[in-house]
């Protein structure tokens, strides 16, 4: 580990640019993560919102199944959001696509809907200081069963589980990157060694 | 009036999640496809959406006639086919077709030129409405009018159905330019710009703070091969729809396959020179410098 911490977007669809400028923000280095030697070259990594199947077509394309999976053995943290935390489930209720199997966790994709479903609210985090944050939920994934190693950091009022943990592996169903509010970010950073960011 | 729903603490239909959705298109393909089965080939080549039509522009420029919204039916097949968001098309100015849309639940609407315009003088006001909107533009005044009347994606028209990427290049450049003009404005050319382009001041004083549209801005409108894509990636799009240039070539699969890793890897000429080997034929194009006038689609709407 440098000093100076790396921390990587995987790029290969959706909207990774908006988490770069959140990780900038916090003063932390973020780069986008395409191929396999960029893959290795980061200390933590996130995989953004976008579209789940098209991220695994291209991940299987470009060979980046079996580096992924074993990105997080390493001990390094891996966090997903809405696609992302579709693609680390262990489960889906659906044929497709095929996940990374990394969170114990059963999942189905858009769980909340179809778009005209998708919503905004205010969410209390557990490890999250100051007000509730702002939450926005797009086609999201509904997370329907977690194992007995899952921390469930935050929940919608009916108690739908909507933030987990699992040590270095944290998924949200909704999109931090897109509020302008970084707190989720800061806690992200927070799961690296001390010292090792900003 | 709003649309926008409220119930136990979550809001629906609001400006940020139609905005949102089209942030997580970002970087992808949407492809049009006229049956069920196309939709399944385009989501397993890679499609982040697919746009469900009765004809791409190809045969709508071929066939002539009035070019409506299709069929619902058709649509509901498509939307039950794949797990992907789906959109479809509206004609300019047609809020009826726009609400039918809304009540089968489809994920996005394009208000689009490539359908006969039902309106000459007026766009659909799209804020009304919980389902997110897209539109096209042929510059940033006619970008920024969209956003002002509620879109929440842009994309720049090109001329669809050609095959011929001249148009959208043309499109892309404009609104770029423009937007690079305007960040170097004091706040009294910017009243001056927003009265000569036809926008509102405050949208165009958002895109100069941005640096970018307030949207997300997808490429359209002749995209025809991976490089065509990779093209428009540089050019400043957000990703790229492509109409009739992958169900109109020798094999679409393929080719959906190629201009999707072209688009992630749009900066890496090596990936885009593997991706493009041995696709087949393209479709057959039309140069747009060719159309007569009366045939050209992008000069449709304002």
């Amino acid at each position: 580990m440098t000093a100076t911490a790396t921390v990587g977007v995987l790029a290969l669809q959706g909207d990774f640019q908006e988490h770069c400028v959140a990780l900038r923000g916090l003063g932390a280095s973020a780069v986008e993560v395409r191929r396999t030697d960029e893959l290795d070259a980061v200390d933590a990594l996130i995989i953004p919102g976008g579209e789940s199947t098209s991220m695994a077509k291209l991940m299987d394309a470009y060979g980046m199944r079996a580096p992924l999976q074993a990105f997080p053995r390493s001990g390094r943290p891996l966090w997903g959001t809405c696609a992302g935390l579709i693609l680390m489930a262990s489960r889906l209720e659906e044929d497709r696509p095929e996940p990374l199997g990394l969170m114990d966790a059963t999942v189905r994709r858009n769980g909340f809907g179809r778009q005209i479903d998708s919503f905004e609210t205010e969410l209390a985090i557990a490890g999250i200081p100051g007000n509730p944050v702002h939450a926005v939920f797009i086609r999201a994934p509904l997370i329907v069963e977690t194992g007995p190693g899952v921390e469930v950091l935050a929940a919608l009022a009916d108690g739908t589980p909507v933030v987990v943990r699992q040590e270095n592996l944290l998924a949200s169903a909704f999109h931090p990157e897109l509020t302008g509010d970084a707190r989720m970010h800061r806690y992200f950073l927070d799961m690296l060694p001390v010292g090792a960011v900003p | 009036m709003s649309t926008n729903g409220t119930d136990n603490g979550k809001e629906t239909g609001t400006f940020s999640v139609k905005a949102g959705l089209a942030q997580m298109l970002k970087g992808g393909v949407i492809m049009d496809v006229v049956t069920d089965e196309q939709a399944k080939i385009a989501e397993d080549a890679g499609a982040c959406s697919v746009m469900a039509l009765e004809r791409v522009p190809a045969d709508i420029r071929a066939d002539g006639g009035v070019a409506r919204m299709s069929d619902p039916a058709m649509i509901e097949a498509i939307m039950r086919a794949v797990t992907i968001p789906v959109m479809a098309k509206v004609r300019i100015g047609h809020f009826v077709e726009a609400k039918i849309l809304e009540a089968i639940g489809i994920d996005y609407i394009d208000e689009s030129e490539v359908l006969t315009p039902a309106d000459e003088e007026h766009h659909v006001w799209k804020h009304d409405f919980k389902v997110p909107f897209v539109c096209g533009c042929r510059d940033l005044g006619e970008a920024l009018r969209r956003i002002g009347e509620g879109a929440a994606m842009i994309r720049t028209k090109g001329e669809a159905g050609t095959g011929d990427v001249v148009e959208a290049v043309r499109h892309m450049r404009t609104v770029m330019k423009q937007i690079r003009r305007v960040q170097l404005m004091g706040d009294d050319e910017l009243t001056a710009y927003a009265k000569e382009i036809g926008a509102s001041l405050d949208l165009l004083r958002e895109t100069k703070r941005l640096g970018r549209l307030p949207v997300v801005n997808f490429a359209a409108g002749g995209v025809a091969t991976p490089a065509d894509a990779a093209l428009m990636m540089h050019l400043g799009a957000d990703g790229v729809f492509v109409g009739s240039g992958i169900f109109k070539s020798g094999d679409p699969s393929e080719r959906g396959k190629a201009i999707v890793k072209a688009v992630t890897h749009y900066d890496d000429p090596e990936a885009i020179a593997e991706a493009s080997k041995g696709l087949g034929e393209p479709m057959v194009g039309i140069s747009a410098r060719s159309l007569a006038p009366g045939q050209e689609l992008a000069t449709r709407g304002w």
